[in-house]
């Protein structure tokens, strides 16, 4: 029965996600395109993978798989219908246990030319940018020619802040930079650094704001 | 397909003759205007004029689909209107939030102001309990809400915040909540259908912003106020807001005005919509942003569009009110 509902929750989760937080696609750097992808985005809530798959063109959602952590998202068979049937989430084993399986499954993704959404933060932010877990840097030495495509998730973290039950809807923007250029011979933390400052340099000034004015957008100042 | 003859008939025969009219008008109004965008597209060369005109077509694209979704909402009855603006409150209220610094004791206040403000505020529209309707906002949520951000414990920037959240419930929920609260008017001797009362309000203003923005652009010469509001000029103000009361005084057959009233009534509305967009357009330059969102394509936000309705539909509700019930 499950497999039947599936295409109409989907639409139903996608159009509840846009009525409450706009999900709103920016693309600056980058544009929306079918290749393999790592979509690697800041970690501000709940909602965040709902929100940069409503935010993505349909046809590239089909092909993105946001990467979900097993242990909750695999508790039950409802959990698993949303986040299998209708997200197409990836879940993997975050224990540790099993990273080599976890590594050859999402490299698996990006080599059939799919595109995965990751979270390096491995944590939720409360609107600053926390340092990178190293997921990303063996997953890019795995799949040299997957794009890394930094996605900042703005605003998000003020619709749910950490510890708040209640939701405030606000227009959320997802921020799509360009994707980092590769460095031969890179370390892995410089790399880790640089991953992170392209992320977070993408939450500067706004493109919507009125060149006449040089203050800073509000949603952005009430991020310190 | 006789049934699909016998429903349009129907429909024809029964919803009200001078509904069709202006139904009509609007359909032909928009129909020029997109032939005229049409042309003009395959006509202009320079890449400035190109930019204008591509913002004309998006504007014009926007209307079809804002007048075919309040035709729809006026057709189906008052209450679907009512739901409509329910919707276009939280959506409103959601752009200038957005926009709005607020921090972590706000949360829960924002929260009911969304859920439980919204929905009822537009609840007492249609129950008509117009006592508490006209005080919910400005006596028991002014309030409530400081009173629960001060449960928060943070003092920073205090009465900024509270100031904010009090102008996005003003404008966004409040004013525009007197726009379909014309539907509940009781007026003795108006045989027409009231919610001719909201298309009237709602075609004057937006036609003023129209013609407005077209005097503008064709004979605009002194900036009104660049600081402010760079593409509103005096030519285009007086121009476009006088055409707007001409064609109010010609509308005053579907009110309960006489001409002489229906053209004080549109002077009221045209003036008040300039006053709203403007301060409107005060806000967004101190927020530091050019448009409240980008939810309708060459317009900006629901609340760019709301603007010339947020001031007068306060007061075109009073004095209907005051006067003619």
């Amino acid at each position: 029965m499950i497999p039947l509902f599936q295409p109409a929750l989907r639409h139903g989760l996608l159009g509840l996600t846009r009525l409450l937080v706009g999900a709103r696609a920016s693309w600056e750097g980058s544009a929306p395109v079918d290749v393999p992808r790592i979509y690697f985005a800041n970690h501000t809530s709940h909602l965040d993978t709902l929100a940069v798959m409503a935010a993505l063109p349909a046809k590239l959602r089909a092909r993105t798989h946001p990467v979900a952590a097993l242990d909750y998202w695999g508790g039950s068979a409802l959990r698993r219908a949303v986040a299998v049937g209708c997200l197409n989430a990836l879940l993997v084993d975050r224990t540790g246990k099993a990273t080599a399986e976890v590594m050859d499954a999402m490299a698996a993704v990006l080599e059939s030319g799919q595109s995965l959404i990751l979270f390096p933060e491995g944590t939720r932010g409360d609107g600053t940018v926390a340092p990178f877990k190293s997921g990303l840097y063996h997953l890019s030495q795995r799949v040299p020619n997957a794009e890394l495509v930094p996605v900042f998730i703005e605003n998000l973290h003020r619709v749910m802040p950490k510890g708040m039950p209640l939701l405030v809807p606000l227009i959320c923007t997802m921020r799509f930079g360009a994707p980092l250029e590769p460095v031969a011979g890179e370390e892995k933390a410089a790399f880790l650094e640089r991953a992170r400052d392209a992320l977070v340099s993408l939450s500067g000034p706004k493109s919507q704001s009125n060149p006449q004015s040089n203050s800073p957008s509000s949603g952005q100042r009430t991020a310190q | 397909m006789s049934s699909v003859m016998t429903a349009v008939t129907s429909f024809f025969t029964t919803t009200d003759p001078l509904f069709l009219w202006l139904s009509g008008a609007a359909l032909g109004l928009l129909v020029v205007a997109t032939l005229i965008g049409a042309v003009l597209a395959y006509r202009v060369r320079t890449p400035a004029g190109r930019d204008t005109v591509r913002n004309l077509n998006a504007r014009i694209r926007s209307w079809w689909v804002m007048v075919a979704l309040f035709a729809a909402a006026m057709l189906l009855g008052s209450v679907v209107t009512l739901v409509l603006f329910t919707l276009l409150s939280y959506l409103a209220l959601r752009e200038f939030l957005t926009l709005t610094p607020t921090r972590r004791g706000d949360h829960a206040g924002l929260f009911l102001s969304f859920f439980v403000v919204v929905p009822l505020q537009y609840w007492l529209i249609g129950v008509g309990w117009y006592g508490l309707f006209s005080i919910f906002i400005p006596v028991y949520v002014f309030m409530a809400l400081p009173s629960l951000s001060v449960l928060g414990a943070d003092a920073t920037d205090f009465l900024t915040r509270t100031a904010k959240a009090q102008w996005g419930l003003m404008l966004a929920v409040y004013c525009t909540s007197h726009a379909p609260a014309l539907l509940w008017l009781d007026i003795p001797g108006y045989r027409l259908p009231s919610a001719l009362l909201l298309l009237y309000l709602m075609t004057v203003a937006q036609l003023s912003d129209v013609f407005q923005y077209v005097f503008g652009k064709l004979w605009g010469k002194t900036r009104l106020s660049p600081g402010i509001s760079p593409s509103k000029t005096v030519e285009g103000l007086i121009g476009g807001g006088l055409t707007a009361v001409a064609i109010g005084t010609a509308l005053h057959v579907i009110t309960p005005f006489t001409p002489l009233q229906a053209a004080g009534m549109s002077l009221t509305i045209v003036t008040a919509g300039f006053f709203g967009g403007f301060v409107l357009s005060a806000m967004k330059r101190d927020l530091g942003v050019k448009d409240w969102g980008t939810m309708i394509e060459g317009h900006g936000g629901v609340l760019d569009r709301l603007d010339s309705i947020v001031f007068s539909a306060p007061l075109f509700f009073h004095l209907t009110r005051y006067w003619f019930t």
